[in-house]
């Protein structure tokens, strides 16, 4: 137990996540340093000659640092307000503001459009009330693509810090006014001290989306251009060397931040002292302030929720029906109709439907291995193991997009590189690389948690190694498997940034249809779409916590 | 409820702490109700009781972590009952310790006397010889996460102790240690708080807990003061059965009075005539006929050939503890009494007769009072 073995089983997986993870990426980081020649700096001198190249960088740079900023911003005193205070509705409104988070970020971005474009509906009650022959403004550029990002990513500041909040013990406080500390000290001096795992874990996270964040530019850029748009627009020039130029500083940046992140998060120590104890959440005194807290996070709710309210509202006007009015005059169901009746409908969705379950089975089973090999027997190799599964999560989606290609576009199986570019299992396996992470984060965890003395108790029973293992290892882990599963299925089910590099016409997914639909003007069925892709991920995510809870 | 002779405590010039009519609901449950007690400067006082007693909810009172309901908290003439934790100077070891796992000993050490503005010279020196009150000398530097538990629970207790606290409070203080580590670290707190002086009120439910540590000992019960006194006082003279079982071990067995008068009371135990020393009725006037619990302490019982007027049983347990052996006796009737006895007295499988001995023998109405 205590020396790592090597064994047949962890090899093979080693083996297979440096295939599809690792391989990829240094073949991308190769191919922009040679040419058919050779080696060459010809692409990397390219990249830093053109100003558009230093833009793009400095622009994702500012942006993904802003987003952090302003998504923290609302997402702490949320975090506070629906954490440390106690009022009627906190339960049910504390889960409904955390929903822009599940929305997958193309149809955050399009619900956005429709409220607050030009042609949306604050735009339009806004020319109507001023008179004015124009709209009143251009939801376009950087702080367009800013003021999305802070509603898509706030909820990561809102859930970590509700969670941090909630592991905080509350005789830490109390001792530390015990010792004579004011409200001023003990905020300072013990709570955010506590919490600065998680506010750096949630500035890294939100750093790391913004960076990658594809939808929000790439409907709201314009000519403002961010390293992902940008690396697809050149790859859609046909600069392939350039693009992998690109790609290796999107990768180069994503990596910064993670190392700066782990220089501030702090020992791990953190971990150690004192746990449980009372929840920290206290009632206002008085009733005033109880109703008028209460009021507030209404008004803070309906807020946040006014886009899928937007999204909801125009999936039922038909098209060509809304068209200088402040509110459509028609609402029917025929745009959700035309999604079951047409096949080039109905196609995206059954087609996002099958890769996504396939991608979501395939990473569990990945996961569940994983926690066997690594956490459960210590094989030899966990450490790169669980460093593969990770990596995904820190490098973009445009970069693993662009890798996939380019190693899946050539016949050479003796290095392991076939054809699957225009065939329908390129998506699923991007699919399935981008949910390693989601899949095996709680899986694993959830292995660590799990008392080894309960499967040994197992085996003494008489149990076999399956038994034990369907019997106490899975059921045990049901949270753990839900929590993946349904993060796994509502990312790849609304995924946008690696499709839009891989699909094909045949197996294009729901967000390249709404955003066909979108061109064609088809507002209500992009918006039907949309509310299809939050349902089903809302529902999924629903399911799933229904699932942990019971097995609590 | 308090008992005659353990009295309240002090009055006047000496007391340094007044509880009066303390009371904290949660909804409709009184978790304290109507504590009042007074403590002299460098007493001290274990609060003592059953979880769910209100001890802990008492403590939480005092160091103002809580807002009562009613009553008051007065130390050294102030009315503190609605004074902030923070500015109360009371210091306090948490159950679990509660140290900061991210500031290191010594800083966890200066944190309250930082609160009172002590720093730079003066702040090292009082948190170095606050480390060697608990022989943690040169531990400064060292992470929480790497100090065993008796360790962590020392620094819990220099951290208390470095601002001078007026009363220092500790929650259960030895649950979380090893047995062996337990006795140790209990001496050494009594010696500390002894040789410092200071006014202490200590949270248990181990009655060993409490009279190794308590000057005197409040026995808390659904949140009401059943008895405050000695260790002494608590185990000779308690005021109700409760109290009797809580401090020490006790057997009880339904009574009737036949007869009292102010040299015997004469009972009958199960068809059997036992004559009893009237003090074990507490003074309390019991009526002819009064059916009563009669509680009797292991070596309130003796053992002896079965004979007319001693209560037969059979002996079905035997624990050796050394100089002397636990028996358990079953009577006729099934009632089991544990008897104290030299270790030979009896085997089990005997027949023995069993007659009272003073003391530890105590006579309660069947109401429990």
């Amino acid at each position: 137990m205590t020396r790592p073995r090597w064994s047949w089983p962890a090899l093979l997986l080693l083996a297979l996540l440096v295939w599809v993870v690792a391989y990829p990426l240094v073949l991308v980081a190769l191919d922009a340093f040679r040419n058919g020649n050779g080696w060459t700096l010809e692409y990397v001198r390219a990249v830093f000659k053109r100003s558009s190249e230093i833009s793009a960088i400095w622009n994702s740079l500012w942006i993904s640092v802003a987003s952090a900023a302003v998504a923290g911003l609302i997402g702490l005193p949320l975090a506070a307000l629906f954490g440390l205070v106690d009022f009627p509705g906190r339960r049910v409104l504390g889960a409904l503001i955390a929903l822009p988070v599940v929305m997958p970020p193309l149809v955050g971005v399009v619900a956005f459009l429709f409220l607050f474009g030009e042609s949306g509906f604050v735009a339009r009650f806004v020319q109507a009330a001023l008179r004015l022959d124009q709209p009143p403004w251009r939801l376009e550029g950087g702080w367009a693509i800013l003021l999305v990002h802070a509603y898509a990513f706030y909820g990561y500041f809102y859930l970590l810090g509700r969670a941090g909040l909630a592991g905080v013990d509350r005789s830490l406080l109390e001792a530390s006014a015990a010792l004579g500390a004011g409200r001023w000290r003990t905020l300072t001096r013990v709570l955010l001290p506590l919490l600065r795992p998680t506010l750096v874990g949630a500035t890294l996270l939100v750093f790391l989306s913004a960076l990658a964040s594809f939808s929000a530019p790439y409907i709201f850029g314009g000519n403002f251009r961010v390293m992902p748009t940008q690396i697809v627009s050149t790859r859609l020039n046909g600069d392939d060397g350039i693009a992998m130029v690109e790609t290796v500083i999107l990768t180069l940046m994503a990596l910064a931040g993670l190392w700066l992140a782990s220089r501030f998060e702090g020992s791990a120590t953190l971990t150690g002292g004192s746990k449980g104890g009372a929840p920290i959440r206290r009632s206002p005194r008085s009733r005033a302030a109880r109703v008028g807290v209460a009021a507030a996070a209404w008004l803070i709710a309906i807020g946040l929720l006014l886009p899928h309210a937007t999204l909801l509202l125009l999936s039922f006007v038909p098209a060509g029906t809304w068209t200088i009015e402040t509110l459509p005059p028609v609402y029917t169901l025929g745009n959700y109709g035309a999604l079951l009746s047409e096949p080039e409908r109905l196609g995206p969705l059954l087609n996002s439907s099958w890769m996504a379950v396939l991608a979501t089975a395939a990473a569990m089973a990945v996961a569940v291995i994983a926690g066997l090999l690594v956490v459960r027997q210590k094989a030899a190799g966990g450490k790169a193991i669980q460093a593969l599964l990770a990596v995904p999560w820190a490098v973009p989606g445009t970069v693993f997009a662009i890798a996939l290609a380019a190693v899946f576009s050539v016949d050479r199986p003796l290095a392991l590189r076939f054809i699957l570019i225009g065939t329908p299992w390129l998506l699923p396996l991007a699919y399935l690389i981008r949910n390693l992470p989601l899949a095996s984060r709680p899986v694993l965890a959830g292995f660590r948690g799990l008392d080894p003395a309960l499967d040994e108790a197992g085996a003494s029973l008489g149990a076999g190694r399956w038994r034990r293992l369907r019997r106490i290892t899975l059921p045990l882990l049901a949270p753990a498997l839900a929590a993946g599963a349904t993060l796994s299925f509502a990312t790849a089910l609304g995924d946008f940034v690696t499709s839009i590099v891989l699909y094909t016409y045949d197996t294009r997914p729901i967000s390249l249809e709404i955003l066909s639909s979108l061109r064609q003007s088809d507002v209500g069925v992009a918006a039907a779409l949309g509310m299809v892709l939050t349902v089903l991920a809302g529902g999924v995510f629903a399911l799933g916590s229904e699932r942990r809870a019971v097995s609590q | 409820m308090n008992s005659e002779t353990g009295g309240q405590g002090v009055r006047g010039a000496d007391e340094f702490l007044r509880l009066e009519g303390l009371t904290k609901r949660f909804g409709s449950f009184a978790a304290v109700d109507g504590l009042s007690l007074q403590m002299t400067r460098g007493e001290t006082l274990a609060l003592l009781g059953p979880s769910g007693s209100g001890k802990s909810t008492t403590l939480r009172l005092l160091a103002g972590f809580e807002q009562p309901d009613a009553g008051r908290i007065i130390v050294d003439g102030q009315d503190l009952t609605r004074i902030p934790p923070a500015a109360r100077r009371f210091g306090m070891v948490f159950q679990h310790y509660a140290l900061f796992p991210h500031l290191d000993v010594g800083q966890n050490v200066a944190f309250g006397l930082e609160s009172l503005g002590v720093r730079g010279g003066e702040l090292t020196r009082r948190v170095a010889e606050s480390l060697v009150l608990v022989d943690l000398a040169g531990f400064e530097r060292r992470a929480i996460g790497a100090l065993s538990g008796g360790q962590q629970q020392r620094v819990a207790l220099a951290r208390a102790l470095a601002p001078e606290p007026r009363i220092l409070l500790l929650d259960e203080p030895l649950s979380n240690l090893d047995p062996s580590l337990r006795e140790r670290t209990r001496h050494e707190i009594r010696a500390l708080v002894h040789r410092l002086g200071m006014t202490t009120i200590i949270v248990t439910h181990e009655q060993e807990e409490a009279f190794d540590l308590g000057d005197r000992i409040a026995v808390l019960r659904g949140g009401v003061l059943q008895q405050l006194g000695t260790p002494d006082e608590l185990y000779s003279h308690p005021v109700n059965a409760f109290v009797a079982g809580f401090v020490g071990r006790i057997s009880t067995i339904p009574a009737m009075v036949l007869s009292s008068s102010q040299h015997e009371i004469r009972l009958q135990v199960e068809g059997v005539e036992w004559r009893v020393a009237p003090s074990a009725g507490g003074g309390a006037a019991l009526a002819n006929g009064r059916e009563v619990t009669l509680t009797l302490r292991p070596e309130a019982l003796r053992i002896v050939a079965v004979a007319n007027g001693c209560l037969a049983g059979i002996v079905t347990d035997r624990r050796f503890t050394g100089a002397q052996a636990f028996f358990k006796v079953r009577t006729a009737r099934g009632t089991v009494l544990d008897v104290m006895a030299e270790p030979q007295a009896t085997a089990v499988g005997q027949t023995v007769g069993l007659i009272p001995a003073e003391p530890g023998l105590h006579l309660f109405t069947l109401d429990g009072a």
